[in-house]
């Protein structure tokens, strides 16, 4: 393949298909922070000010960022502190800790994060303390430079907010929100937490020491702002080398948003979520079907790959189980329906499936019990069906209760995909008495 | 009519070698390595591969990554009883044995990541790294924190990281309370009749024809598939009762073509090992003594349940054929049954010749019971002089004691009457 260089500057169609990967893998994989986040400005600007506060004048101050996942808690924050960043002041003397709560997970290994974070692992040595409040006034005060008599003002981010409210006594954050409302130290404390309620977590003298301020994400954006945001989102971008080509892709990519089945599979997912991250994950799969000889995104690749997003797992596994085990299932199905809902053990189950046995002159399924067990232990191992209760010890194996953890409409929905299903078999699973 | 695996990042030598040895895998294979991208492009967190036992998530992926040369550390979540294991065999398959050694004793999550992250600075993935947990299921019992942070390393570690899951449970039942990172979500169907067909008859005997093994596997599928479509299992249990299939060829008796005598002659054979090496009643090495040995003298083939019964001392069969009595009959029953020979004591009442004295012995054979799983023990740790037992034994097990020790049972229960 020849590299023409022209002054127009084109690049080959399989060296134009990577550099589209590589743009929107970042993207969607990477969580590549846009140049400007959409829907969020009030919020943002909110953020960016409290930050300067601290970052500049000296303020201290503590913030949570709320908001279900996959909403753009943390994009939210990455880009206030890249604005943020771009003031000298703040750059030169602004300290970040970031802390995650499924990582550090006890105020010591916090602590000594923190530590490690903010250099001063020499200073501290082998310094013995007698409490968290000792510690953490150590840093602070280590962090005053020459001449200032303040210290440096820190970051504090504590991602998954929520699991460090699980700490005993909750130290980290009482130390924290101690300091940002005393005088000691500027200290921004910023939070993030997927969890609506993460104010009753607090004990109360957490709770009073702060600020009380939260910043909210619940952007409810309306289908067509949907509609708008999965076009942006696969766009390229104008700093793209080959013009023509995307010129030629942001068109085919306008044409895709205008096709009426992709506005019916838009709807759909809109409709069952509107966050940032399941768009991603299905914009991941259109894009992993781009290719050299498929060189656009289709409407076909966008139906397929709805089609991966919402497809029915057990519905998945109940299509490879045996003959045997879907009987079974069936049998189950039918005790479901007499019973109520009660649960049922192996003995019953396989009484249900003789009386089917019994009705057909042939003897095809008829199983010894070893082997109906066995079959039974498999459904249990796949957890479609479960023990009422743990304590499997008391008694025998083929009397424990267990409830089947499949719906009628999955089960029969099953057997409509069934490959090969025996039609007395679907029959039976049809029939109202069992 | 093997599908060509394309992909630009990748040799198509290299791609070719897989597709061959990915039989009947090849959409999978293909959707993998578009999700995957090339070597040096990002790819997603965390995938998710769903499936039956035997469906070849283990074997695409080491297939795959092994082909073509990815960077990658595998983990059984079987073997990994602490986490400080999964710790040491992802750094030591990504960064050597220095990074390993550098975790402390009992490394918690923050160590890994602090130690990766200092290593990945100064070695940055020029290609994307795979971390392949299979078993993903374990991840559950685990610390409640290592799924979710797992499923985001990616961002954690910032470094071209994918963690790839595989496990037979479905994704709905892995999700923590407040939820996490989603993965995405690949499942890998189970192979069709035709499929298994296929992939069964490659392990031909060298000295027969292909036609020949295939025709064996279609009989072989006929009796098991629709007891069993466990790959494994099929290719065990083929490979076991090959030997007896050939045996009347060996003996000159038929022809290869001769599928009619043959299926004859393997059939009963097969739907014997249903009950027996299928249900590991038996174990491989004893099936195919059985196999050499002449059907005259075989004669019952015994199974693993078959001997718990035989070998119990006398008064051991009695003091279980008396708990069943015990356990199954009404209380009040037990006078209208039992009037002249009973002794009434707390743990349970003694049916035999008044002759029989409670022994020290007799209650030390109630304990061995407990330990043989035949009673279950049902009063509470503590109550040490008032023990309650029950049976845990079916009906067919005590009425097959009864009688060989002439007891006829079923005239002492209540629901027989």
């Amino acid at each position: 393949m020849s590299k023409r260089k022209v002054k127009d500057d084109h690049l080959p169609v399989g060296e134009c298909i990577t550099q589209v990967q590589d743009i929107l893998r970042e993207r969607f994989c990477r969580q590549q922070l846009p140049d400007r986040l959409e829907g969020v400005e009030a919020q943002h600007k909110h953020l960016l000010e409290l930050l300067k506060r601290t970052a500049v004048h000296g303020e201290s101050n503590s913030v949570l960022i709320v908001g279900p996942r996959g909403a753009g808690k943390t994009m939210l924050l990455k880009c206030v502190l890249r604005d943020l960043l771009e003031e000298k002041e703040a750059q030169k003397n602004l300290l970040q800790v970031h802390l995650n709560g499924l990582l550090q997970t006890d105020d010591r290994i916090a602590l000594k994060e923190i530590t490690r974070q903010l250099h001063l692992e020499n200073v501290v040595g082998d310094k013995v303390f007698g409490s968290f409040a000792e510690n953490l006034a150590f840093l602070l005060e280590a962090l005053k430079k020459g001449d200032r008599s303040s210290s440096r003002p820190v970051l504090f981010v504590l991602d998954e907010f929520d699991l460090f409210a699980h700490h005993k006594n909750q130290t980290l954050l009482y130390n924290l929100f101690d300091v940002s409302q005393s005088a000691q130290a500027p200290v921004a404390v910023v939070g993030i937490t997927c969890r609506l309620d993460v104010l009753e977590l607090l004990e109360k003298r957490v709770k009073s020491r702060f600020s009380h301020r939260q910043i909210h994400l619940l952007s409810n954006p309306t289908f067509p702002q949907y509609l708008e945001r999965v076009r942006t989102q696969l766009s390229l971008p104008d700093r793209f080398p080959d013009q023509e080509f995307c010129q030629d892709w942001n068109d085919g990519v306008e044409t895709l948003c205008e096709d009426k089945s992709v506005q019916d599979v838009l709807q759909k997912h809109f409709n069952s979520s509107k966050d940032f991250r399941s768009l991603h994950m299905l914009l991941m799969l259109c894009l992993s079907r781009v290719s050299v000889s498929r060189p656009a995104i289709r409407p076909a690749d966008l139906l397929e790959a709805s089609r991966l997003c919402f497809t029915d797992s057990k519905a998945n596994m109940l299509h490879g189980l045996s003959i045997l085990e879907l009987c079974l299932i069936i049998a189950m199905k039918h005790l479901n329906d007499v019973y109520e809902g009660e649960p049922f053990n192996l003995q019953m189950v396989h009484n249900e499936f003789k009386k089917f046995l019994q009705r057909k002159s042939n003897s095809m399924y008829n199983f010894e019990q070893p082997v109906i067990m066995k079959a039974f232990e498999h459904l249990q191992q796949l957890e479609l069906i479960r023990p009422v209760d743990s304590t499997a010890a008391k008694t025998q194996r083929e009397y424990q209760l267990m409830r089947l953890m499949l719906d009628h409409s999955q089960i029969m929905e099953a057997l409509q995909k069934y490959p090969q299903c025996p039609t007395d078999v679907k029959q039976w699973a049809m029939s109202a008495f069992g | 009519m093997t599908k060509m695996l394309q992909h630009s990042g990748y040799e198509e030598e290299r791609l070719q070698r897989v597709a061959e040895l990915l039989p009947c895998r090849e959409v999978q294979a293909g959707m993998l390595l578009s999700l995957m991208g090339q070597p040096q492009q990002c790819s997603y967190p965390s995938i998710f591969i769903y499936g039956h036992r035997a469906s070849g998530k283990s074997h695409v992926m080491q297939v795959l990554l092994k082909e073509l040369e990815l960077p990658h550390a595998t983990v059984s979540c079987v073997e990994c009883v602490s986490v400080a294991l999964l710790f040491e065999q992802v750094l030591l398959s990504f960064f050597g044995c220095d990074a390993a050694s550098l975790l402390p004793r009992s490394p918690s999550l923050s160590d890994f990541v602090r130690i990766y992250r200092q290593h990945c600075s100064q070695t940055p993935a020029k290609q994307t790294r795979y971390i392949v947990m299979e078993k993903a299921e374990l991840l559950r019992d685990t610390d409640a924190n290592l799924l979710p942070a797992l499923l985001r390393l990616q961002e954690l570690v910032d470094d071209n990281v994918t963690i790839i899951l595989l496990s037979e449970i479905v994704w709905d039942k892995f999700r923590p309370n407040t939820g996490c990172f989603e993965p995405l979500l690949l499942h890998f169907p189970d192979y069709s009749k035709g499929e298994l067909q296929q992939i069964l008859s490659q392990d031909k005997h060298p000295s027969y024809s292909a036609e020949f093994y295939s025709s064996y596997i279609n009989i072989l599928l006929g009796v098991f598939y629709s007891v069993c479509r466990d790959l494994r299992e099929l290719r065990h249990l083929a490979a076991l009762n090959f030997s007896k299939f050939c045996e009347p060829l060996a003996e000159g008796k038929v022809k290869e073509t001769d599928t009619h005598k043959l299926w004859r002659n393997i059939e009963p054979h097969l739907k014997k090992a249903m009950q027996t090496v299928y249900l590991r009643e038996v174990s491989s090495l004893q099936w195919e003594q059985l196999q050499q040995m002449e059907e005259r003298e075989c004669g019952a083939l015994r199974g693993l349940s078959a001997h718990t019964h035989v070998e119990l001392p006398y008064y051991s069969k009695f003091l279980l054929i008396a708990a069943y009595l015990a356990s199954y009959n009404p209380a009040r029953t037990d006078k209208r049954f039992f009037l002249k020979t009973c002794f009434s004591y707390k743990i349970n009442k003694f049916v035999v010749d008044s002759r029989v004295a409670p022994t020290a012995s007799i209650f030390s054979q109630i304990s061995s019971l407990v330990t043989l799983q035949l009673l279950t023990k049902v009063s509470h740790d503590d109550q040490l002089d008032a023990p309650k037992y029950k049976c845990a034994v079916s009906m067919d097990f005590i009425c097959a004691i009864s009688r060989t020790v002439n007891f006829e049972i079923i005239k002492y229960l209540y629901d027989f009457l």
